[in-house]
């Protein structure tokens, strides 16, 4: 009898989609349900759901009344594929209690994750939850902090991705934190500690919700989401799109699709890209998007301290890591905000046995009194750190600058860079001519001669050819060709760090 | 040389990169001349030419000047550097900074430049100091042969006012017209009244359509009197105009001549230019299918008679208009190698680079008129980067990203002086190539081009081939029914791209739906051993949505190998091909013909940008769950664009004619943007009052930038 009432309520809850004209229609609007969400992500009828009878336990404030009950709760969980790939899946559904976290819904969750740990398979998170269940009180935050424990160990072992979707406020915000990427929908999903109205009542502070924690806020400002995409749909067709890239869990090398383009095209147009003039902008992405497999570049934090580019792409079909300077934007170099993308992205890539590849053409670190106090030394130590721990393959491409400490951290050779090239455009030093001249022949007449001799000996690639600090330097035409060779090759690298409970990068 | 700065070590190293790539490209630029003169490797020139231009027409001077064991030299800008015909050439001299007055128009810095290389002679390509008598009478003083005609011949041509007169008195029909030095505005305006309208304004000293206006009333002649003479001194150097009566629906067909220096000359037929845009030729072709053998006869005869009266040796090109009945008027004679030579190339197999060389050096022509023959048919289409859907042809700026020329094909013939990675700026012509096509018959040449129009790869700048294809396949085109006036006539609201009938409709959106299926199946393709097995979607049957424009199209498509059959807006459609999905040609066979289209984008979201019948057209292939569910999806309001005014192409703001307070009325001109040397007056949408102004002339614009707000 129970069931039959149930599975009919189920029902009911799985084919619905609200009208405009009802409430759910209003809290709806422009954004798709949990089912369908669901649906759209996985691979049609890949969707194996669990947990579809589990219902709150909260029997105060009239909770227990059957009509506030409903099968499943606020979140729908399970497992399926996304292109013939597994990945376990929780959906939050905002038409129940505000998708609020219950200690059922948490639950549900957290056994998702337990076996997507025990299988060795992503979790993506599609977040849309007005926060804690407030009437089951202290039992929602257990709930969350169940939660946050799993991503802490999931944390490495398998990839988690969030997908914001609505609102995400309080506790709530610390799981997509925990997880290795957020992705936001514009104008429809909002992260934030606490709202506009509390922000007023304790700073008077006057901000909107969108300026204080939407899409933009953290694609531009904060950092805190990798990625926003322009309405539900777009968002996860493009998560598809990511999940493609990933290998499923720490055990997994990188994955390897089928690929059209020549592992040994040549890319002429790489010969005239570095600019004569050593001070002249050039556009980083142009050289990385030539060298990928089909210009296809998965970039991460694209509108996000936009002097370093990062992101995923494919060489000879095998998922790659990319790190470059952008000499377009602040001459591409490393401050405190490009260093922590930059460290991020490192570490993700070697936890999961990504190859990285790096393009170098990097000034230095930014000087001044804002970066200082604000610990570039400290934040700057993270890139350099996540290079030098690193033990995926790491191929390394000098294509123009690599001049002091900036040097030094872009994963060199002396970071255990596998391969080191630079093109005949590459200047290795300790920093530019002028610069170094006023230091070495400080008072000396005659400083541009001496910037000349300096330019001579220094702005060119041979002082570190020649102590077998880059192995080779190559024709820019032949970058593609020589990274698909040597990925094959380091395909088997094998190295291991030092036995240690775990390393103490400078937070 | 650009590499002598550098240090020695450095400089050995680009070397090597050079040489390679120079290699590669030489190789297969020769594999595709086609002269039937052959050249006379006893016959004695030069040892040393330097080629005072850049671009397609100094690679191909360079190409003739290698096949007659002759060295070259090359001059160059800052910002041409690694510029392909610096590569090609033997030696190379910067000459100065990018903007031409400073480098290609700088003559001392090219006189130091010969002296320095020790070249014996001069070819000025067009353009540029091709027809400044001030740089022929320098190299004369230097004992540095011109390759072309002589002082003299360039004065009295390089007049238009005093050319005319040198007609007449050679008996070659003329304009009627003004023929001596327009002053001022008002005095503009009285010789056009009495001319009587329409008349056509234009510089003096020019050529190749800048500094030329038409007006149809005084207002229109005082305002093309101040457009003309700003362009003409900024071009040329030379403000005086001339007007003259404008002949309404013209044809321009011009005629090319080549003399030596001991008396002879020869008419190597006609060239038909009347696609036209803005008087810039866009299309044009060899020979024309309006002349009859009387009427060519009678044109080559008289621009022999001219090229005779002014002593006149070298190539050369004397300019009709021809009206409805045939009756020509000379318009002006060019005394250079024109841009669209090759064609005339095509059809006489003379190379005329190699004839200039010669006669320059004094030999006699080795042809009498009864050799040059008109074999086969040749069409060229000059390959801008530039966006047709704005006036015909705004320029557009960039770096070509990808560049693949259709010399796959044979009979075709590309002048480029640019490859993949180099810069278009906004310093210099924004001609990409030349794309030439030859045929036994003008149908063979024309079916060519439209194959190797969707066969040419251009990514990275937005270019004109949409709007060449539409030219080559338009039935008046086909007929042979031109004039000067094809395009505004055929597109008098603008040019819109190619229109879909119905079944290349139904082709485009099962291509796409082809497209996404062949991409939806690769991403499952995940090679290597699994550790958590994969399993694929079995599916052999698709059920999509795919949106062009404001419409959604139901689609179902089965596919069995490479065989996609489609059924879409009640039509089967059957689409065959292997899809390369990094390739940006999809060769793919649509009900049963071969077609070529490209692919320029495709993403995660459906989205699919694809290239076909010349038009790019913007599809968003869905499934059918996708669709349903994106009805749900917010609408976002774009951006109201009626009250601002932004940069339609990338230039320099000469004038600004209103500030922040004034109305404006409708039409009103609101600012004057100078791109490739020529003034484009942007005016008001609308009457409205100036909010906010965010340029200043002098400044540099951006494509898209913002420079005026309205109220």
């Amino acid at each position: 009898m129970y069931l039959n009432h149930s599975l009919c309520r189920i029902n009911t809850i799985y084919s619905f989609r609200p009208t405009y004209s009802n409430f759910w229609g209003h809290v709806l609007q422009g954004k798709l349900t949990a089912r369908e969400r669901v649906e759209l992500l996985l691979d049609p009828e890949s969707f194996v759901e669990s947990d579809m009878f589990v219902e709150h336990r909260c029997s105060d404030f009239g909770m227990e009344e059957d009509r506030n009950k409903f099968p499943g709760d606020s979140v729908v969980t399970g497992r399926g594929r996304i292109n013939g790939r597994l990945v376990y899946v929780f959906s939050q559904d905002f038409t129940v209690f505000g998708g609020s976290l219950s200690g059922a819904h948490a639950q549900k969750i957290c056994k998702i994750m337990d076996q997507a740990m025990t299988v060795g398979a992503p979790v993506i998170g599609l977040n849309d939850s007005g926060g804690a269940r407030i009437q089951e009180g202290v039992e929602s935050l257990a709930g969350y902090a169940d939660i946050f424990l799993r991503n802490v160990m999931a944390s490495g072992v398998v990839p988690q991705i969030s997908l914001i979707m609505g609102p995400c406020a309080g506790g709530a915000v610390y799981s997509p934190a925990l997880t290795d990427f957020t992705f936001m929908v514009k104008d429809t999903s909002y992260l934030f500690i606490t709202g506009p109205d509390v922000v007023k009542s304790v700073t008077n502070e006057d901000v909107t919700q969108e300026e204080l924690g939407g899409a933009k806020t953290h694609t531009t400002v904060s950092g805190v989401a990798h990625h926003a995409f322009e309405n539900d749909i777009e968002a996860l067709l493009n998560l598809r799109e990511f999940f493609n890239f990933l290998p499923l869990s720490n055990q997994d090398p990188a994955p390897i699709r089928e690929c059209h383009d020549p592992s040994d095209r040549l890319v002429p147009s790489l010969d005239t890209i570095v600019p004569f003039e050593s001070t002249k902008a050039y556009d980083m992405l142009d050289i990385i998007q030539a060298v990928l497999d089909a210009k296809d570049f998965f970039e991460i934090m694209p509108n996000y301290a936009k002097n370093i580019v990062v992101g995923f792409a494919r060489m000879n079909g095998r998922t790659v890591g990319i790190v470059g300077n952008q000499p377009k934007v602040a001459s591409g170099c490393l401050d405190i905000n490009s260093s922590v993308k930059g460290a991020r992205f490192v570490r993700f890539c070697d936890a999961f046995n990504i190859p990285i590849i790096t393009f170098v053409d990097v000034p230095g670190f930014l000087p001044g009194t804002a970066q200082e106090y604000g610990g570039i030394i400290r934040h700057g130590a993270k890139l350099l750190f996540a290079f030098a721990e690193a033990t995926v393959p790491k191929i390394t491409i000098i294509t123009r600058k690599a001049y002091g400490g900036a040097y030094d951290v872009m994963s060199s050779k002396h970071l255990r860079g596998d391969v080191n090239y630079a093109w005949p455009t590459a200047e290795v030093a300790v920093m530019g001519a002028k610069g170094a001249v006023q230091i070495i022949f400080r008072g000396k007449e005659n400083q541009a001669e001496a910037e000349a001799e300096y330019v001579d000996k220094f702005a060119n690639p041979f002082p570190a050819a020649v102590r077998g600090f880059v192995d080779d330097i190559i024709e820019p035409a032949t970058t593609r060709k020589k990274i698909c060779s040597d990925l094959e090759v380091l395909a088997s690298k094998k190295q291991v760090n030092p036995w240690k409970k775990h390393a103490n990068i400078p937070l | 040389m650009a590499a002598h700065s550098l240090s020695p070590p450095l400089s050995r190293l680009l070397f090597t990169v050079k040489y390679v790539s120079l290699h590669s490209r030489c190789c297969a630029v020769h594999s595709k001349a086609h002269y039937s003169t052959v050249y006379n490797p006893n016959e004695k020139t030069f040892d040393k030419i330097l080629i005072a231009n850049r671009g397609e027409i100094a690679c191909r001077v360079i190409k003739t000047c290698k096949k007659m064991g002759i060295q070259t030299v090359a001059v160059h800008s800052d910002v041409d550097s690694s510029a392909v015909h610096v590569k090609m050439a033997d030696e190379a001299i910067c000459v100065g900074p990018a903007p031409t007055n400073k480098s290609y128009l700088n003559m001392d810095a090219i006189m130091d430049a010969i002296r320095v290389t020790g070249a014996q002679a001069v070819h000025p390509g067009y353009g540029f100091l091709s027809e400044n008598k001030e740089f022929a009478k320098r190299l004369a003083a230097e004992g540095v042969m011109f390759i072309g005609p002589d002082t003299h011949a360039i004065q009295a041509m390089g007049d238009k006012i005093e050319s005319k007169l040198i007609a007449k008195a050679a008996k070659v029909n003329t304009i009627p017209g003004f023929d001596g030095v327009v002053k001022t505005a008002e005095d503009a305006v009285k010789i056009a009244q009495e001319i009587g309208y329409p008349v056509m304004i234009k510089a003096s000293a020019g050529g190749g359509g800048k500094g030329m206006r038409i007006a149809w009333n005084d207002d229109e002649t005082r305002e093309g009197f101040r457009f003309s003479s700003q362009e003409a001194a900024s071009s040329f150097g030379d403000d005086r105009l001339l007007i003259e009566k404008y002949i309404d629906n013209p044809r321009h067909i011009e005629i090319q001549v080549l003399a030596d220096k001991h008396g002879n000359a020869l008419w190597l037929n006609e060239r038909e230019c009347s696609i036209q845009r803005r008087n810039q030729k866009v299309v044009e072709e060899a020979p024309s299918t309006f002349l009859d053998p009387v009427t060519r006869r009678a044109m080559g005869e008289q621009a022999v008679q001219l090229a005779k009266a002014v002593q006149y040796s070298s190539a050369g090109t004397v300019e009709f208009l021809v009206d409805s009945k045939k009756n020509f008027y000379f318009l002006e004679m060019n005394t250079r190698l024109q841009v669209e030579h090759p064609i005339t190339e095509c059809i006489t197999g003379l190379d005329l680079v190699e004839q200039m060389i010669r006669v320059a050096k004094g030999y006699q022509l080795q042809h009498k008129q009864e050799d040059i023959p008109i074999n086969g048919w040749a069409i060229e289409s000059r390959v801008y980067a530039e966006d047709p859907y704005k006036s015909f042809g705004l320029p557009s700026i960039g770096r070509l990203s990808q560049y693949q020329e259709p010399l796959n094909l044979s009979n075709v013939r590309v002048d480029s002086g640019i490859q993949e990675g180099s810069d278009i700026s906004i310093y210099y012509d924004p001609m990409i190539s030349k794309l030439v096509t030859y045929g036994a018959t003008r149908n063979e040449a024309l079916a060519k081009m439209e194959d190797a129009l969707d066969n040419y790869v251009i990514r990275g700048v937005t270019h004109n081939i949409p709007l060449l294809r539409e030219i080559i396949t338009h039935p008046r085109f086909i007929s042979g029914d031109i004039s000067t006036n094809f395009l505004p006539e055929v597109y008098p609201d603008g040019f819109k791209g190619h229109q879909l009938e119905v079944d290349a409709r139904r082709e485009l959106l099962a291509s796409a739906a082809a497209l996404y299926i062949a991409a939806q199946l690769r991403s499952q393709k995940v090679l290597g051993d699994q550790r958590v097995s994969t399993i694929p979607v079995k599916c052999t049957h698709w059920e999509l949505c795919v949106e062009l424009g404001k419409g959604c199209h139901a689609m179902e498509v089965t596919k069995s190998g490479d065989v996609y059959n489609v059924e879409v807006d009640g039509g089967k459609v059957e689409v065959i091909g292997a899809f390369n999905l990094a390739s940006p040609l999809l060769p793919l066979t649509i009900n049963g013909s071969d077609r070529m289209l490209q692919c320029l984008s495709r993403d995660a979201s459906g989205m699919i940008v694809l290239q076909y019948l010349g038009t790019v057209f913007k599809v968003r292939v869905l499934s059918k769950l996708a669709s349903e569910l994106n009805s749900y999806m917010p609408e976002k309001v774009p951006e109201d664009t009626s009250s601002i005014l932004r940069s339609p192409m990338p230039g320099t703001v000469v004038a600004v004619s209103i500030k922040p307070g004034d109305t404006v009325a409708e039409g009103q001109e609101i600012c004057v943007i100078e791109a490739m040397k020529m003034q484009n007056s942007l005016t008001a949408a609308r009457q409205a009052k100036v909010k906010s102004v965010h340029c200043k002339p002098g400044e540099t614009v951006g494509e898209g930038d913002l420079l005026v707000e309205l109220q």
